[in-house]
């Protein structure tokens, strides 16, 4: 029986690396965005490097009351589902998401309420089958709110939350939640971004996301040295934190 | 610092390390996003050209546009965005039986690249180049239109954007016609010539050619053995030709990935000249024909992790030409002796035999012998003998590889490449404002009268 994930903001260069990954490992997937266009060139892409059935669909994260169909759709299409990998993420103009009215909404809904709706249902599917996994993106910038993009950091601090929430409701049916914390990575997000350090490979990342499944760790950061940074930023006490520049 | 989003400032360079120039890059992930602005722009895909044909004032990476797009497994005909690597292609196409139709001596080039600089490899006087496998381009042009061409679609445009190195558009797809092959195994034969005159003996004997030939030159020997070489003739095996040991899983094709082999630090002057001697012995001592994989036949300097550092910060230019098959053989010991005379180390150089001229108006390989070396950036120098190769070059009607340049003048350029006029007039139809320019157009003058 051929395995199948679905992989959520597909068309990001972490979860492109990341279907590769999968792919490689036999497993077929099913790729969700907004970008038709996209969608289509990577799925063709992975179906002949890997030779897998690779499929697609249209999913707008901010739709909520459509995430029950999508999900069904998906179903339906791959005949079932194994696990999902959660990459859509949306950092907008950390300035400008300062206001809800100027983007600050946008950066909520995408990273935190869209994120924790769509993995409602997965969670439902995935605990009926007694089996499965949910791996989410959060970031670093959720451990830690900083005036450079804490409207951002605040919803990927909430999606952290809300994925060891579901990691201890699933652990009785046998459902792995990983919660995956990248440091910077190379991708359009951040490209030519400045004040970049250690900056990681979308491949990396991408096979950090597959063999954390084989590992038994539930919060990995990637790459793992950031762990410890941020244990270190974390310790600072807020009477001195908040009167760095960070 | 001081970047706009999305664009990155950096300092780049070609695979000789010479020049280093300060890019703006951008690098679109979307297949939309590969477009042209208003500007000056050039497309780069992976930097394996030598010298400043992908450097320019705003550099648009197509590395990350990268996808597979259509396989045929049956035809052979694969069609993929531009900026995917040959050594990716390679995997996806040999577990089929198929290969390149010709590749380059790098499976680190992008397809964008390779029709770019329509380049050759060592079936040419077999095959012809890669652009001559190509069944259709789809281009996008300076006015961010999308257009595809073929030799009979558009054909102007497809002539002149093979071999046009990237200044005609952006090369967005490619659909390229692929070679059968029947296992992941060359059956190999050299053959050690002791002069340049023997080597040219040996690449005319018809007894010895084969679908591949090339000659590597013992570019440390001189006097009465310049030119001392050895021919390596080869053919795709074919499943039954192979030993019993190389038979069953291993005739099926598989790519494998590239292990390194050698640290170019250890690369010096020394010890190339203790290289040059002992593969001379080793590889002609080689009689018998054996077989070998292709990636240690076609990609031997890809096992070299970063080789090209072995010749320090200032980099080096690789200097390839070609002559015509008359006077080849003057005009190539004209160019040893030079180069011997000069006392630059060069690690590699290398002999091929080239077929006919195709219909790409830019495109380098011509009939004759094609001679590339390694020439350090050691000092100013390098360009009094640059310039003594080029009249040698000109002189016998040959020209030298855009794809390696980092030096000509316009004139010899111009000189070199008679049916430049011709591309120029269809580079003024398809971009008229010079929205695609490249460090080494401008050097050239490249678009301009
Ligand atoms: C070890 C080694 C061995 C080599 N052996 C050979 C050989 O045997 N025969 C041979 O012919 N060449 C050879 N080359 C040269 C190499 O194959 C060519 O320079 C090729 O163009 C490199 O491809 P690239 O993707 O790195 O292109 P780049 O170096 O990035 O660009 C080369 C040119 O192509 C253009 N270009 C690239 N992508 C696009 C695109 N998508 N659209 C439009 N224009 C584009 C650029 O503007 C530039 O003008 C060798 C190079 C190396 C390093
Ligand atoms: N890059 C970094 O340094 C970094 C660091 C830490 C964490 N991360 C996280 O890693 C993940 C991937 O990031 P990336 O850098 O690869 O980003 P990216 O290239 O910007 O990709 C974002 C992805 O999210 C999808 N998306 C955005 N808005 C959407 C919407 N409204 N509906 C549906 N899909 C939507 C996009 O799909 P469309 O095709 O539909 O636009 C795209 O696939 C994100 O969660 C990000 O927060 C990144």
């Amino acid at each position: 029986m051929r395995k199948v994930v679905l992989i959520l903001g597909a068309t990001s260069a972490i979860a492109r690396a990341a279907a590769g990954e999968f792919a490689e490992q036999g497993y077929d997937v099913y790729l969700a965005g907004r970008d038709a266009e996209e969608l289509a060139r990577i799925a063709a892409d992975l179906a002949i490097r890997y030779r897998i059935k690779a499929g697609w669909g249209i999913f707008a994260a901010e739709s909520l009351s459509d995430h029950g169909r999508f999900f069904a759709q998906a179903i339906s299409n791959m005949g079932e589902m194994d696990g999902v990998v959660l990459a859509m993420g949306y950092l907008g103009d950390p300035i400008a998401a300062r206001n809800f009215d100027t983007g600050g909404a946008e950066v909520i809904l995408i990273n935190f309420t869209a994120a924790a709706s769509i993995l409602g249902h997965c969670a439902n599917y995935l605990e009926a089958r007694k089996q499965g996994f949910i791996i989410g993106i959060g970031s670093v910038a959720g451990d830690r709110g900083r005036q450079s993009n804490y409207t951002y950091g605040a919803a990927k601090g909430a999606l952290a939350l809300y994925l060891q929430g579901l990691r201890n409701r699933l652990y009785d049916s046998g459902v792995r939640v990983i919660t995956v914390k990248p440091g910077f990575v190379d991708t359009a997000m951040t490209y030519g971004m400045p004040g970049l350090f250690l900056v990681a490979t979308p491949q990396y990342v991408g096979r950090r996301i597959v063999t954390a499944l084989h590992k038994s760790a539930d919060v990995i950061y990637v790459p793992n040295f950031w762990r410890y940074i941020m244990w270190i930023i974390r310790l600072i006490p807020e009477p001195v934190f908040k009167r760095l520049k960070l | 610092m001081g970047n706009q989003a999305g664009v990155l400032k950096c300092s780049m360079s070609g695979w000789g390390r010479f020049p280093v120039e300060e890019c703006e890059s951008v690098r679109p992930e979307r297949y939309r996003d590969l477009t042209a602005s208003a500007g000056r722009q050039i497309a780069r895909g992976q930097g394996r050209s030598y010298g400043d044909a992908a450097l320019g004032k705003r550099v648009i990476l197509t590395e990350r546009v990268n996808r597979l797009l259509a396989f045929d497994a049956v035809a052979g005909v694969l069609r993929a965005e531009a900026g995917v690597t040959l050594a990716e292609v390679l995997a996806a196409i040999m577990p089929h039986g198929w290969f390149l139709p010709v590749t380059p001596g790098t499976q680190w080039a992008s397809l964008g690249g390779c029709v770019a600089a329509d380049v050759h490899g060592k079936n040419h006087h077999h095959d012809g180049t890669f652009g001559q496998h190509v069944l259709e381009l789809e281009m996008i042009l300076a006015d961010a239109s999308r257009v595809t061409c073929s030799a009979t679609k558009n054909q102007a445009l497809f002539w002149a954007t093979i071999g046009g190195m990237g200044l005609t558009g952006i090369i967005g797809e490619v659909n390229l016609k692929l070679r059968r092959i029947g296992s992941s195994y060359l059956r190999v034969r050299h053959h050690p010539a002791k002069n340049l005159a023997q080597t040219f003996a040996l690449f005319g004997d018809p007894g010895l050619d084969d679908q591949y030939s090339v000659a590597w030159i013992d570019c440390l020997a001189g006097g009465k053995q310049l030119g001392r070489s050895i021919l390596m003739c080869a053919h795709h095996a074919a499943p039954e030709e192979l030993p019993a040991a190389l038979q069953g899983s291993a005739a099926v094709g598989t790519s494998r990935s590239v292990a390194f082999d050698l640290a170019a630090a250890v690369l010096n002057p020394l010890t190339i000249q203790l290289f040059n001697a002992v593969y001379y012995h080793r590889q002609g001592n080689k009689r018998a024909p054996y077989f070998a994989h292709y990636d240690h036949y076609f990609y031997p300097l890809d096992r070299i992790a970063d080789w090209n550092r072995l010749y320090g910060k200032r980099g080096f230019v690789q200097y390839q030409c070609v002559v015509p098959e008359a006077g080849a053989l003057t005009a190539v010991s004209a160019l040893l002796q030079t180069v011997s005379q000069s006392r630059r180390p060069s690690f590699l150089a290398v002999l091929k035999r080239l077929g006919v001229q195709n219909a790409a108006l830019l495109s380098f390989p011509l009939a004759g012998y094609t001679l590339a070396l390694d020439i350090p950036m050691r000092d100013r120098g390098v360009f009094d003998l640059l310039r003594t190769l080029d009249a040698i070059v000109l002189q016998h009607g040959g020209r030298v590889y855009l794809a390696k340049d980092a030096v000509l003048t316009p004139q010899t350029f111009r000189a070199m490449y008679p049916r430049y006029r011709d591309w120029q007039r269809i580079k003024q139809a398809v971009d008229p404002a010079h929205g695609f320019e490249s460090s080494l157009s401008r050097r050239l003058g490249m678009g301009y009268a």
